[in-house]
């Protein structure tokens, strides 16, 4: 018993030291989407940004709309989402500096390889998510209020299909992250909107294929954002800007346009200084 | 006998028109005497007479309802002065040792006094073979010696036994009763409770009689046992009371 | 069809789990650590919280011991990811504790299974300290024992009770997921402890490699239990007959 104390204890002092020696090391948390986790894309990019600028980022993997929730309470320094309208009200009320677009990838609508509403091959994503609505076949949404969830609704309008009102039909929401999502797809042979990073990295894909691609309004741009420090003291504010000014540097630009997953390239870098912004 | 550090002997223990209720049952009912040095006494009694609950008010872990419990040195601290062994002695999980070291342990013994004390308990209650077994795989007779030895550890000057042979064969019996007798002859005022009349005429100096709750009878083995003035303990005697 | 699919999805991951165990994979070996810092280091704080907290409601009457009693009791089963958000919500920067800086720190990870586990602790604790106390309460106070005195006694004789008590907390922190995920955020190197790695390589659709991690965690519980029957067995024969 007493042993057993004795070796608890030592690793609790073991743990409050290795955080400590961690707390000394600079880092900052970075608020991210699952997309850009779940590609593999910050395994693949963060130790570049250690490596280069000795800046440690921690990055919690959320959806858009918590991501921003956790830029508002002041809980991350720096947010990497893709929610244009989102982003914007987040601006807008103060929360965040420096609104930087770095980097796009695009949505990709997928489903079973039987295809019962028959979409494939089309360019128009409205049309092919009307004929979805039209056949009541299953559809899985993520429902968590991300980027990507937000770019889905949006599709849905221009489509004119209710599915408030399908839900639970044929509509099914997870309210999970992509990689969830689309394993409840695989599962249930359902449709689905992915954004094209996390689609490419997915192992588990059964029976499900890439049907409908190359919509203008299926771009997603994704944004870095600064906490406003001005609102939240802790926010790490050097550090950050080191962080965004190497994302948006051309060195990192092309950084970001060399990560491949099985040959592809899975974002494109499209920052423009002095372009769009706040 | 054990004298006090003042050296004034605890004893006598004297119990004034004590009463004891539990709920709403008068249990002991106006109990009067005096428990003097000298040789072992019996209480004596049928089942439910109440000797269980008199040996906890004499041990202090009861107190009366009414009426007074002293001993006659003002100022003893009972817990030091007196032990006492339940019926059902609750071994602790550890070794024979350390069960007789435990009650030391508690009252700050230092580590060669506790050695020298617990050594010589074990060779005086004959536990020297048992010393490193686990206290609790012992048999009821052997766990019944320990009881005794863990309670005659502290060098009581008196020392309560409740039916110590309540549940031991003839052979552990025997051995007990042998151990009883030594602590006794030592100098160590014993007040055992039983209602094993033939126990009490192997041991017994002095009887106190209880029945229902009332002390019928306090006097010496001989005058007891050669005609009780009271026709309760006549009845016991005569084997008309239930055990 | 299925039956196959499962059947090479299983020795699939048996084949992976065996040689990210093999080939002593370090992030797979940091992960495991981790887990088993957080949530050893958590049972330690429960256990110096709740095993006093057990003994005080077993042997102490004060007052509104009833309603902590029942508060403890309907705690065992509270969900871990409630724990999780009222935690985040304490220690996020806009939170009443968020000067600290813990949230996604092991540290905070180490206090939500805390949180999670010391209701078990002390409620079971309190179970086992009061039937050993009703057993034990007279030959105590008989043997000369003071209130502390009697307090360390118990503790020491239910020692074995106890630490079984102790690993059901630590099983209970080692498998939980939701509230480490809110307060950790799953961050590499940092807080991703074995479940919200299980988590996430589910997500990604890495089924085979979260399996083998689940087996691994299977395998951790085995370990760990196996250990504490050992232990409790040999304990038994050297100073216990029940």
């Amino acid at each position: 018993m007493r042993e057993i104390l004795n070796v608890c204890a030592l690793l609790l002092i073991g743990l409050l030291q290795a955080e400590s020696a961690r707390a000394a090391t600079d880092f900052i948390t970075l608020a991210s989407t699952t997309s850009t986790q779940a590609s593999g894309f910050f395994d693949y990019f963060l130790p570049l940004v250690k490596a280069w600028l000795g800046v440690e980022v921690r990055v919690v993997a959320v959806g858009t709309g918590q991501a921003l929730k956790l830029g508002e309470r002041g809980d991350a320094d720096v947010l990497l989402v893709h929610d244009r309208i989102g982003e914007l009200a987040f601006m807008q009320a103060g929360f965040g500096v420096d609104r930087r677009e770095v980097m796009y990838n695009d949505f990709v609508l997928v489903g079973p390889r039987t295809d019962p509403a028959g979409v494939r091959g089309g360019r128009d994503a409205a049309v092919a998510f009307s004929a979805i609505g039209a056949h009541k076949t299953c559809f899985a949404s993520r429902a968590d209020d991300s980027g990507t969830h937000r770019a889905e609704l949006r599709l849905w309008h221009d489509a004119g299909v209710d599915v408030h009102a399908a839900s639970g039909t044929w509509y099914r929401e997870t309210g999970a992250g992509m990689g969830a999502t689309l394993n409840v797809a695989a599962g249930l042979d359902c449709y689905l909107l992915a954004d094209r990073a996390t689609w490419l990295s997915f192992h588990n894909r059964q029976h499900l294929i890439l049907l409908v691609e190359g919509d203008s309004r299926l771009f997603n741009q994704y944004s870095l954002i600064r906490v406003n420090p001005a609102r939240h003291p802790y926010v790490k504010q050097a550090l950050a800007l080191k962080f965004v000014d190497f994302m948006t540097s051309p060195i990192g630009q092309r950084l970001i346009g060399d990560f491949r997953i099985t040959e592809v390239r899975v974002f494109v870098p499209n920052y423009v200084r002095g372009g769009p912004s706040t | 006998m054990t004298i006090d550090p003042k050296g004034q002997p605890a004893l006598p223990l004297v119990f004034q028109a004590v009463s004891l209720q539990i709920g709403s049952t008068k249990r002991l009912n106006d109990l009067d005497f005096k428990l003097v040095a000298g040789p072992l006494t019996v209480l004596l009694g049928p089942n439910g007479a109440g000797k269980t609950l008199l040996l906890k008010l004499c041990h202090g872990i009861l107190a009366p309802s009414n009426g007074r419990i002293f001993w006659q040195s003002p100022g003893t601290l009972a817990p030091n002065r007196q032990a006492m062994v339940f019926q059902r002695p609750v071994m602790l999980r550890r070794s024979v040792v350390a069960n007789i070291a435990y009650p030391l342990i508690l009252r700050g013994m230092s580590r060669a006094h506790r050695a020298t004390r617990v050594a010589a308990v074990l060779t005086q209650t004959g536990l020297g073979a048992l010393a490193r077994r686990a206290a609790r795989t012992l048999s009821a007779g052997e766990q019944q010696r320990l009881a005794i030895a863990r309670a005659w550890s502290i060098e009581p000057e008196i020392l309560f036994l409740d039916e110590p042979t309540a549940n031991l064969d003839p052979t552990a019996t025997h051995a007990i009763e042998d151990l009883i007798s030594e602590i006794a002859r030592g100098g160590t005022k014993v007040l055992l409770a039983t209602n094993d009349l033939g126990q009490a005429k192997r041991l017994a100096g002095e009887i106190l009689f209880l029945h229902r709750g009332r002390l019928l009878e306090q006097t010496s083995a001989q005058a007891f046992f050669d005609g009780p003035a009271d026709p309760a303990a006549r009845a016991f005697l005569r084997g008309e009371l239930p055990w | 069809m299925l039956a196959d699919w499962a059947v090479n999805e299983f020795s699939e991951a048996i084949d992976t789990a065996w040689a990210l165990i093999r080939s002593g994979d370090p992030v797979l070996v940091e992960i495991v650590a981790r887990s088993l810092q957080v949530s050893l280091s958590a049972v330690f704080c429960a256990g110096l919280v709740g095993l006093p907290l057990g003994a005080c409601l077993a042997l102490q009457p004060f007052p509104g011991r009833q309603i902590l009693l029942v508060v403890l009791n309907a705690a065992m089963g509270l969900p871990p990811v409630v724990v999780g958000l009222l935690l985040y919500l304490l220690l996020s920067r806009a939170g009443p504790f968020g000067f600290l800086g813990l949230l996604f720190s092991p540290t905070a990870m180490v206090l939500a299974q805390t949180l999670i586990v010391l209701p078990i602790v002390a409620a079971l604790s309190r179970q086992i300290l009061a039937n050993l106390w009703e057993e034990y309460r007279e030959s105590l106070q008989s043997l000369g024992a003071s209130g502390w005195q009697a307090l360390g006694t118990l503790l020491w004789e239910g020692r074995f009770r106890l630490l079984t008590v102790l690993m059901a907390g630590f099983g209970r922190a080692m498998a939980e997921v939701g509230a480490v995920l809110i307060v950790g955020g799953n961050i590499a190197h940092v807080t991703r402890v074995m479940t919200t790695t299980i988590a996430l390589e589910t997500s990604k659709g890495n089924l085979a490699l979260a399996l083998a991690l689940g087996l691994i965690l299977i395998v951790l519980a085995l370990v760990v239990n196996g250990a504490v029957f050992l232990m409790q067995e040999s304990g038994k024969q050297s100073v216990d007959d029940n």
